[in-house]
Order: structure tokens, then sequence, then C-alpha cells
């Protein structure tokens, strides 16, 4: 039951050739077997076991199937989920247990998944590597060929990209604030979808920059993150930023294929220092496309180069906004002291890691006063001069083909005392991020040292269609079936 | 920009983090480091643009000013670390 995939659990379950129960059981297995990954914080097997149950019951009462009926989903532990722990992987939410359930995990539960445990992440999702987290970093199911030491699953989602590649479960829920999907897809060679922001509910997601946040599916096909974005998406009056816009069939566009399709290849994307095989992976995708129909055109995003230090004052700004809210009294971690003033001090100190602290602190020195205009409003205004590029060059193309990450996936523990160095995994994400726009990462190849190697998708907003149906087409040409050793 | 030890003492006031004395040089150079690389933006004509505040210039929906839920105390103080009766309780505040 390893490699089924969310279509594969769909029919199985009709033909009566397995239980939802059986599936669970046979998944949660497989999940503990997996500690070693370090990817799980907190597991819910009586819960799980109990949607299985459900799932059959329904069978057996000849309902009809929901959309995702039995099927295990890990989910990022920044999801509110009720009665169940949530931590965001912060010793300041070590013992939170939320008194209601994330709208998204709602719209899963209620599509008949099976959620089965809450995932490694980045401290609050401020991470690349998933080594920020309270709880020990996650490590990638791939190993380099000549080289046994254990690599990084990417960030923040990197539990949930683990346990997907791993084939431990079939689809996980990662958030993308910067490219949290997208790059521990691209190290963990799976498919990683960041929505159109306002596609998703952020409401019971803890939250880090809420102009950028966006839930979004991790899988091992393209149909499968495509069955699952379905089953999150759509309207949300708890959030004032959830769109309005209707959710389209996303599986039934998987098979419009690419011809006639303008797909943009941007110049600014090409580096310097780019692995001469990412560049060749880049242009052989963009062959692909081609053979399958599509006509590549040469485009350019002229402020490329200036989206990730954008990104690295809207984003630490709003995250000193929202997480002021932990100061001790109303929920999370206290370090009790006599004045008030005090206590939030060191209940802050006691509660946040070292890059949480560190981008706190940046988001709230650009929103000083004296600095704002110069950092913040600055920001904001090139922040808009991205998000130009994008409408512009969309007057010319379908979608936009680049590199997801600069690199494959690196040793654990490399670039944690150079906060640049982490910051430059997420260069090739962030403006897709910043201009709000739909992306997916899918594996297309692996590199000299046998790590997998990601491509990504950019699409017009709520225009996920495209980039699904341009995806499932570079996927077929791909024909990425490696599996990490661990799997074997 | 190069943040001073004064500069770092400021900024965590501001943010409520007890920032240890040893910490705060190391602080300042790693927070320098990162403003001098996000000051590459006063590389981009900025005149005419502009500040982007909010994402494909989504308005902000109204509704009935009508409580939606609530009427739960028990649940909302479950996760207080200090709580009496229907409050969340903290150090005395005022004198």
């Amino acid at each position: 039951m390893r490699d089924l995939g969310l279509a594969d659990i769909r029919a199985g379950l009709a033909e009566g050739a397995f239980s939802a129960v059986e599936l669970v059981e046979d998944r949660l297995a497989a999940l503990e077997a997996a500690g070693e990954l370090n990817a799980v914080v907190t597991p819910m097997p009586d819960r799980a076991l109990e949607a299985a149950r459900a799932a059959d019951a329904r069978r057996a009462a000849r309902e009809p199937a929901l959309p995702l009926d039995g099927v295990p989903v890990a989910v990022k532990d920044l999801f509110c989920t009720e009665g169940v722990r949530t931590t965001a992987s912060s010793a300041m939410l070590g013992g939170f247990v939320p008194p209601y359930e994330s709208t998204v995990t709602a719209n899963l539960i209620g599509a008949g998944a099976v959620l089965a445990a809450k995932t490694n992440l980045d401290e609050f999702a401020m991470g690349s590597s998933t080594a920020t987290s309270h709880f020990g970093p996650a490590v990638n199911p791939w190993k380099a060929k000549d080289d046994p030491r254990p690599r990084a699953p990417g960030g923040s989602s990197g539990g949930s990209a683990a346990l997907v590649a791993a084939s431990v479960v079939p689809a996980a829920l990662g958030t993308d604030t910067g490219g949290s999907i997208r790059q521990p897809a691209a190290f963990c060679g799976i498919v990683g979808l960041k929505p159109t922001y306002g596609r998703c509910s952020r409401w019971g997601i803890v939250a880090f920059a809420s102009s950028l946040d966006q839930a979004g599916p991790m899988t091992r096909s393209v149909r499968d993150a495509a069955i699952m974005l379905a089953a999150m998406a759509g309207h949300d009056p708890k959030d004032s930023t959830s769109a309005r816009e209707p959710v389209p069939d996303f599986e039934a566009a998987l098979g419009g294929g690419v011809k006639g399709l303008r797909i943009g290849v941007p110049r600014e994307y090409r580096v310097d220092g780019m692995p001469e095989e990412l560049d060749a992976l880049w242009r052989e995708g963009a062959a692909w496309l081609e053979e399958a129909g599509a006509e590549i055109v040469d485009i350019s995003l002229p402020h490329t180069h200036y989206a990730l230090p954008a990104y690295y004052i809207v984003a630490p700004a709003e995250a000193s906004s929202n997480l002021a809210r932990y100061d001790g009294v109303r929920y999370g971690l206290r370090s009790p002291a006599e004045v008030v003033e005090e206590q939030y001090a060191r209940t802050r100190r006691a509660g946040f890691g070292a890059e949480v602290r560190r981008r706190v602190l940046i988001g709230t020195y650009v929103l000083s006063a004296g600095y704002y205009d110069a950092y913040y409003t600055k920001a904001q205004r090139v922040r808009r001069l991205i998000a130009r590029d994008f409408e512009q060059a969309f007057g010319k193309v379908d979608a936009v083909l680049t590199p997801t990450a600069p690199t494959a996936a690196f040793p654990l523990g490399e670039k944690m005392d150079d906060p640049i160095a982490m910051y430059l995994n997420d260069v090739f994400t962030v403006p897709a991020s910043l201009a709000g726009l739909p992306a997916v990462s899918l594996p297309a190849g692996l590199d000299g040292e046998g790590l997998p190697l990601g491509l990504q998708l950019i699409g017009r907003p709520f225009d996920e269609e495209t980039v699904f149906r341009t995806a499932a087409a570079l996927e077929a040409a791909a024909g990425f079936d490696a599996e990490p050793e661990f799997v074997r | 920009m190069a943040l001073d030890r004064a500069t770092v003492e400021r900024i965590a006031a501001l943010a409520r983090i007890d920032i240890a004395g040893e910490e705060r040089d190391a602080l300042a150079g790693e927070l320098s480091a990162i403003l001098g690389w996000v000051e590459t933006l006063n590389e981009v004509d900025t005149e005419d643009v502009a500040p982007m505040t909010s994402v494909g210039g989504h308005k902000l929906p109204w509704r009935d000013d009508v409580a939606g839920d609530g009427g739960y105390p028990d649940r909302v103080l479950a996760n207080a670390p200090d709580a009496v009766g229907a409050f969340f309780a903290v150090p005395k505040v005022v004198e």
C-alpha cells in the first residue's frame, strides 16, 4: 500500500481491494518505522483510526464516496487541529491544544481524509531546512550516492516533504510563505504547490507573514496535488483575504496538454554560480514542453534580483507584528516574573529560538519610527515592481518555467551559521510569493550525486488549471520515477 | 546600516525580548549584515511607484457588526497559563 496515490486509493476502496482501516493501519506502522526522519511532532493514531472506521462505515452504508475518502494525510504542525497539540515547532507553543480546527484541515476532514500526524517544521515556518525546529531537524530520506551524510529536507514544510518522499503517506499539507512548500518538495523529489494567495483560507494556520502565507498540497504526483487542492480550497468568511473565486475541477484540467501554450523562460533566473546540471535540466524542461507543443518564449522579469531583499523586509515586518501575540498571557509558554513587562520579555526570550528572535528584531527595526519609510515602504514599492514584472510577462506567456531551488539538498547542519546563505535558498520561489501567484515544484531529474532537482512553474492569479496542465505535461516528459534508498 | 549595541537594546526592548548582554554584540553583527544586504533595494528607482499594500488589489469585505460565535469562556481559557474565574490572570500592573 506504500506506493498508492490518491486516485489509486479512491479506486482500491471502491473495488473493495482494501478497507480504509487496513490502509491507515498499514500507514501508521510505516509512520512508526520512519522515526529516524524525525518528521513527526505529534502522531494521531487514535483519531486516524476513528476517521478510517467512519470512511468504511460510509462505504458499507453505500453513501456516495467523498473526494478524499480514507486518504491518510500528514499535516504540517502549523495548522490548528482541535484537541491535538499544535506547536509550530516552537517551545512557545509546546503545550498548546487548539480548541478549534483550521478551515483547511476541516475541509480535508469533510472530504473524508484521515489526518495521521502533525509534521515537523522550521520554528514558526521560518527557515529553509527544518533545522530551526525546537524538536530537532527533520531528515531527508534521500542521500547522495557517495556521501553518507544525512541531508536537509528543506523547509519550512520539511517534515511533510520527508514523509511523502519516503512513501509513508501519499499526501501532506504544507504552507508556503517564501518557498516553504516548493523548496522542500524540490529537495525531496516530490510535487508541492503553492496556490494563488487567497485560494485557501488562512484561518487557523499559525500566522507568519499574513500577506504571503498560503496552504498547499504536497504529493508524489501532479494528479494527487490537483485532487487535494480541490478539497482544500474555497471561500471562507473567517479569512478576510479569502477569495470568492469558484474552485474549478483541477483534476479535469490535467489532460489539456500544452499545445499552443506559451511558456516563458526568464533570463534573470540564470544566476551566477548556478550548478551546470540545474541549468541543463531547466533547458531540458523547456525542450520537453516545446516537444509537447508549447512555444518557449524568452522573457525578462527585471526586478528578480531585488525580490529576496524585499521579502526579508516584508516577511519579518509582518512576523514581528503577528508574533506580538505570544506574551505568556492567553496561551502558550509563560516565564513568570513579578512585573508584567518583565514577564513578556522573559517569556519571549525563553519561547522563541534564535532565528525567530532574529526575524522579530529585524521586523521591529524596519517598522520602527524613523526607519519605516526607508525600509518597509521601500520594500512594498519594490514588491509592486516585482508583481508588475509578472503582469507584463503574462501579457506574453501563459506560464513561467524556472528552477525551484539553486541547489539540491545540502547536508544537515550546513548554512546554519550564515542567515543570508540560508535565505538564498528561496531566490527562485520568493518572487511568485511576493506577487501572490500560484506556483508548483515538480521533480524533473537527479543530479550527479543522485539527489533530486525540481523545476517550478508559475501561473497567472487563480489560473492553477494552466499550472496543473503544464505540470502534468512536464511530469510525463520527465518520467521521474527514482526513489530514495530509504524506501527500498 | 550598521547597528550598534545600543540600537539592538532599543529594538529588543520594543520587541519585548530579553536579550542577554553577551548576545547583543553578536546580534548587532548579524542584524547589520542582513540590513546591509537588504539595502541593495536602494539601487531601485521607486520614485513613482505606490507601495503594494494588498495582493491582487483585494478589497477587504464588510460584514454585519454582529458576533459570529462565542459564549464559551472555558474553551477560551483552556490554554491560559493562569486564569481566575472567567479572566486571564497576570501579575499586578497597577499599584
